[in-house]
């Protein structure tokens, strides 16, 4: 009795376990494909344009917003936690550091998972629903070169886009509310930031990181939606999985980066 | 056609925003404008403490800052700790005694270094080493230091 209660949950383990690598195995696939599929995507560079069109500038506006605000709101509570220790015009470098190092790239990187990656899968998704990927096929156009590729290309186009103009923002946001605002010193404010940040070791880290999560975003994206079960479910479920897979990736790796790039674990 | 020429230039007004935004954090942000490795010469010294500096830790004569530390080291053969300096190759005319000491930047203040001009006739250059160096204070010895007379004071009472 006992050993058959073992025999099937070892078996239930195992049967998650193989779904799990048969996953793991497709996805890596499937970008091996995309990336196969890439050099068709330089031939036809219009395709590329739209679709950076859709993922990268329609992504803008929620980005510029939300910079603004996250650079905002960062410098009013540096500000009065600074202000105890008299140290308030390191106000500039505080801000500035952490949004180039972190802020922008996350940041931009989980509404760019919300924005923009939702959308792709959906789009996928329901061309799979609606046959139009097969029917591209009939036709002997490979939909990976045609509909994946660029898609693909134009996100990792995109993000650190995206991530620069979030950080950018922010520093202008941070500079509105603790310059303009709070009356902290600009001259302390600029030179100290100039003096504390580095470009090859802050910034170029934040744009590596943020090409590292527009290509895992997107292609969790892709993925999902190439993947989708054909119904309305489906692409529902696809949706979903998208934007928590393409997060929790982010955020994971995120960790492993600034693990490797700052600390000496 | 119309729709996509539209489209091309969005894309392009994103591309010049990116490019706009990365030479914003490269100049403004970041301090790649004076990156002072071109126009420097190099300087060296020996102090027997440098306390927290640190490399980039700012070099300044008369309050303004003309350099920056590039490198620290520890000779073993003479117990001392070996700072290279780079500084701007205007400031040229720092007489050979120069002398250079380890200040603290406020209470909590990052460490630099200030250089006191001296009287010589020779100038420093690339390579030459500043022989009067005086090392940071320590707050540590210097509390120890007033414990120690304190309690040497009332010993004698």
């Amino acid at each position: 009795m006992l050993s058959n209660t073992v025999q099937y949950l070892i078996h239930a383990f195992w049967h998650v376990l193989e779904h799990a690598f048969q996953r793991l195995g497709r996805s890596h696939i499937f970008l091996f494909h995309i990336i196969l599929g890439i050099p068709s995507v330089l031939v036809r560079p219009l395709l590329l344009t739209k679709q950076i069109y859709m993922v990268g500038v329609l992504s803008l506006i929620i980005i510029i917003v939300s910079g603004m605000f996250v650079g905002g709101v960062l410098a009013l509570q540096l500000y009065y936690e600074l202000l105890k220790f008299g140290a308030e015009n390191s106000l500039g470098v505080l801000n500035a550091i952490s949004l180039v190092r972190e802020l922008g790239p996350v940041v931009s990187g989980l509404l760019f998972s919300g924005r923009a990656c939702s959308a792709l899968a959906a789009e996928i998704g329901l061309m799979k629903a609606t046959e139009q990927l097969s029917g591209m096929e009939m036709m002997a156009i490979d939909p990976i070169k045609r509909v994946i590729a660029p898609r693909f290309m134009a996100g990792i186009i995109s993000m650190p886009i995206l991530a620069i103009t979030f950080s950018t923002l922010g520093i202008i946001g941070g500079h509105l509310i603790g310059v303009d605002l709070l009356g902290i010193d600009e001259g302390a404010f600029w030179s100290q930031m100039q003096d504390k940040v580095s470009f090859s070791s802050d910034v170029m880290n934040g744009v590596i990181k943020s090409i590292a999560f527009g290509f895992v975003a997107t292609w969790i994206a892709l993925y999902q939606g190439y993947d989708a079960v054909p119904t309305s479910e489906g692409v529902s479920r696809a949706t979903t999985k998208t934007v928590v897979y393409a997060s929790l990736a982010i955020l994971a790796l995120d960790f492993v980066l600034t693990a490797l790039m700052y600390g000496e674990i | 056609m119309q729709k996509s020429k539209l489209m091309e230039v969005w894309v392009g007004i994103f591309a010049f925003i990116g490019i706009a935004g990365l030479v914003f954090l490269a100049y403004e942000v970041s301090s790649l404008s004076h990156s002072t490795s071109e126009n420097t010469y190099s300087v060296s010294a020996k102090f027997t403490n440098i306390g927290g500096l640190k490399p980039r830790a700012p070099i300044t004569i008369s309050g303004v800052k003309i350099g920056e530390v590039v490198s620290i080291s520890y000779d073993q053969d003479i117990y001392e700790a070996v700072v290279i300096m780079a500084l701007e190759k205007q400031y040229d005319k720092l007489p050979e005694d120069t002398s250079a000491s380890i200040f603290t930047a406020g209470l909590l203040g990052e460490q630099y270094i200030g250089l006191d001009p001296g009287g010589a006739e020779d100038y420093l250059e690339e390579g030459s080493e500043i022989d009067i160096t005086q090392s940071a204070i320590v707050l540590e010895k210097v509390i120890g230091e007033f414990l120690f007379s304190q309690t040497a004071d009332e010993g004698e009472e």
